[in-house]
């Protein structure tokens, strides 16, 4: 008796250690990304600085001063190793004011915020990479207006578009950090330099090179739209391109609200011309095929053929710089070099430099000085070209960056057409609209528009379909 | 420093719940051995049910529950909006093909698993060095679905006929005589069925090795008899074999339409649901986590959930008639 007791007792043991494990590894994805956070937390201790007085070398930070030995804690979707040239860049600003800035970045980022805030865990600062993900926050409640200093900031140096997308309900919550430039177009400069192109500087002229490259043999454009669960999106971002140089920023702004519709003339319009462009035979898709293979190659691979020489151009951001080196491990990204962009020329006179783009926000959960004082950091031209001038690929639209300090050719003409004073900038619209729209129909049908050749107004007429009734 | 005291400040919190929940098993234990006469029987259910039985209530009730209560409900998950996901699913017309793509799933994935499973059990049954071969056809088995659809997403690659190939298929098909193959993945409706060799490749190791047990366990006297009675060849499969194979066909059948109705990884791995080869799983998680329509998601996954039902309650009585007759 006692001892199949026994037994039995092991048995409830054993069953307990099981139910604890499982709850142990139930929690442990959050836990992991506080641990995540804890590096950047050794460095603000050494840098008090002595108190009252500004010390050498700190004048840049006077208006930051009053707030040593206080921690606020950063949120973002960005990892290793860009989190090293963060605080690389903020290091003389947390060693002048004695403010730790601990860096904390999640690849579940836009899951786990919501929940931080829901759970009273919130982060002090978090750079938001949509707007509508701020939106959202916004009515869920969280996000607590910029103070007067980043607002000032943001209209000194920014173009007055990024404000209207850092603000909800006519309250500004967040200056931009860094930016991408969705407008350029990528080429080979040797293959350009050997058959004797020119960088094209109108519409016209980038469609007469396509007709040369076309006699020449050559196949002028190549894409992939091909993005996994987000396959699709490359093409509404060539759409994107058309409306924004055909109608201007009203429509676009419109279209984002729809107030235009996707089946209305301006939008067919815009999609004839798509289709004239990287739906046309002759044109597409060097290195790959038909047209059809658009839908299946990987927007990823889509430049390779350019270092080939099977295809011309490849309409892709500015993020895409970093694609090369796995293609060609010595590939070089400049104006002399394998590979390099130029800006998509605009169609009309009436709507010069328009460039579609994204980026993200920093936005405050919290109202102490301190993180307003970082967050008024954050969007300064000190900050910006700080960061700047570290290695790699880093862009802001703050034009109070002298464009010498950016560190890679592809970064400074970016910089240079998101800071023109007049320029139309707009953010990708897909990003703006509802997620069934932006995130599910447009991707979806746009596919289906390059991979079945669904008529353009069926395309268009399902896409309205699906946007929420709201 | 202060990475490896919080560090340790964690391992000591899990060592804490891990002895906080030890000791409340050893009072639920001590109390329950403590028990004696009439409530010794209960007193052990209670024990040995109870955390199960909470953790599966935990687990899986409230998740169906919460899941059906929130297909009835808007994209958010807050207001009421009826039946009106439901009559998205089934009224929209271009939801019309992860429906019939669903039903195309069902009949020929499993049927053709099954059938060739079954084939190959036969003809493995006598042959030598049986089991290389079977672990050769059984390999497939141990590939999660992503791994395979990644494999057959080289094997299916498409290149223009002027370059060279990197995909399998185009590349023998060339070799046959076809000047120019098509582009698999967009191939349709036949796309679909290119998936679902796939899942086919798949699981026919797992039918063959099953339905081969079985046939191996047809006692040989009633063979004998069948052979003695003139039975040979397609009448001994179709009036022996078959009928004495039976219950576990029906096992393996099932076990595999279920496991084709939450086909998902295939197909996001492969096309993404693009190409007319959605599936209603593959809409599910779309809706909601994609587009965060939480209310849609939800309804899928109510209808994937009751589409599975009758298939195993079949497969209950099945099992429960058996065990009647034995």
């Amino acid at each position: 008796m006692t001892a199949t007791m026994r037994r039995r007792g092991a048995a409830l043991v054993m069953g307990g250690v099981a139910a604890t494990m499982l709850l142990a590894a139930c929690g442990g994805s959050s836990s992991s990304s506080e641990a995540s956070s804890a590096p950047a937390a050794s460095t603000g201790a050494s840098a008090a600085a002595s108190g009252g007085a500004v010390a050498a070398g700190c004048e840049a930070y006077a208006d930051y001063m009053g707030h040593e030995g206080t921690k606020v804690t950063l949120f973002t979707s960005v990892l290793p190793p860009e989190q090293q040239r963060y605080e690389d860049a903020w290091k003389p600003f947390e060693d002048c004011t004695g403010i730790d800035i601990v860096y904390e970045g999640s690849d579940q980022f836009e899951a786990q915020l919501p929940t931080r805030i829901a759970g009273g865990n919130a982060p002090d600062l978090a750079w938001i990479p949509q707007p509508g993900l701020l939106q959202k926050l916004v009515q869920q409640g969280g996000p607590v207006a910029a103070p007067q200093a980043v607002a000032d900031n943001v209209d000194k140096y920014w173009n007055p578009a990024w404000k209207t997308y850092g603000t909800v309900d006519g309250t500004f919550y967040g200056a931009p950090n860094s930016s991408n430039m969705k407008s350029l177009v990528w080429y080979s400069p040797k293959v350009f330099a050997e058959k004797g192109y020119t960088v094209p500087t109108t519409w016209d002229e980038l469609f007469a090179l396509s007709d040369q490259m076309v006699k020449d043999g050559i196949k002028p454009w190549c894409g992939g739209i091909e993005s996994g669960g987000a396959t699709g999106w490359p093409a509404t971002d060539w759409l994107e391109q058309i409306v924004l140089r055909q109608q201007g920023g009203d429509v676009y702004d419109q279209w984002v609200s729809h107030q235009v519709l996707f089946n209305s003339p301006e939008i067919n319009q815009a999609m004839d011309t798509l289709a004239g462009w990287m739906k046309n035979p002759d044109y597409v898709n060097g290195g790959f095929g038909n047209v059809q293979t658009i839908a299946t190659t990987a927007f990823q691979d889509a430049g390779k053929p350019i270092l080939d020489g099977k295809c011309g151009m490849l309409q892709q951001a500015s993020f895409y710089a970093a694609q090369w080196a796995s293609f060609k491990a010595d590939a070089t990204v400049a104006e002399d070099g394998d590979v390099f962009a130029f800006f998509l020329p605009q169609i009309s006179d009436q709507f010069p430099n328009p460039v579609v783009g994204g980026g993200e926000f920093t936005t405050a959960f919290s109202d102490r000085p301190e993180v307003q004082a970082v967050q008024t950091y954050l969007s300064s031209p000190e900050y910006a070209t700080a960061r700047a001038a570290q290695p790699g690929g880093w862009v802001s639209a703050n034009s109070g960056v002298p464009i010498d300090t950016y560190t890679d050719p592809i970064s400074k003409l970016s910089a240079q057409f998101l800071t023109d004073p007049n320029g139309i900038f707009r953010f990708d619209a897909s990003d703006l609209m509802p997620a069934a729209v932006g995130a599910g129909a447009e991707w979806t049908q746009m596919t289906a528009w390059f991979a079945e050749d669904k008529p353009t107004k069926d395309v268009l007429q399902a896409i309205d379909d699906a946007w929420p009734a709201s | 420093m202060e990475q490896l005291t919080s560090g340790l400040a964690k391992v000591g919190t899990a060592l804490g719940a891990v002895a906080i929940v030890l000791g409340l098993l050893l009072i639920i234990f001590f109390v329950g051995a403590r028990a004696k006469g009439k409530l010794q029987f209960p007193a052990a259910i209670i024990v040995f049910l109870g955390p199960a039985i909470l953790l599966l209530a935990y687990g899986l009730i409230a998740p169906a529950f919460l899941t059906t209560v929130g297909s009835f409900k808007g994209p958010n998950g807050q207001d009421f909006v009826g039946l009106q996901n439901y009559g998205w699913i089934f009224t929209v017309e271009a939801n019309r093909t992860f429906l019939i793509n669903t039903v195309l799933w069902i009949v020929i994935a499993p049927l053709f698993s099954t059938g060739i499973g079954l084939m190959l059990a036969l003809l493995l049954d006598r042959m030598r060095r049986e089991s290389i071969s079977k672990s050769l056809i059984f390999m497939p088995m141990a590939i999660s679905f992503v791994g395979a659809g990644i494999i057959w997403g080289l094997v299916y690659e498409y290149r223009d006929p002027s370059q060279e190939q990197v995909g399998l298929l185009s590349q023998i098909v060339m070799w046959l005589g076809v000047k120019e193959p098509p582009n698999w993945l967009l191939f349709q409706p036949w796309n679909n069925f290119f998936l679902m060799v796939i899942m086919i490749w798949i699981q026919v190791g797992f039918a063959m090795v099953v339905l081969s047990a079985a046939i191996k366990a047809i006692p040989g006297d009633v063979v004998e008899a069948a052979e003695l009675d003139g039975a040979t060849g397609w009448k001994l499969f179709s009036r022996v074999t078959i009928p004495m194979v039976r219950s576990t066909l029906i096992v393996v059948l099932t076990t595999i339409i279920i496991a084709v109705l939450k086909v998902f990884d295939i197909v996001r791995v492969m096309t993404n649901g693009n190409f007319g080869t959605q599936v209603v799983a593959n809409e599910m998680y779309a809706q909601a986590f994609v587009q965060f329509d939480v209310g849609r998601g939800s309804a899928l996954a109510v209808v994937l959930f009751v589409a599975i039902i009758p298939l195993i309650a079949y497969n209950v009585i099945q099992l429960r008639k058996e065990r009647t007759i034995r």
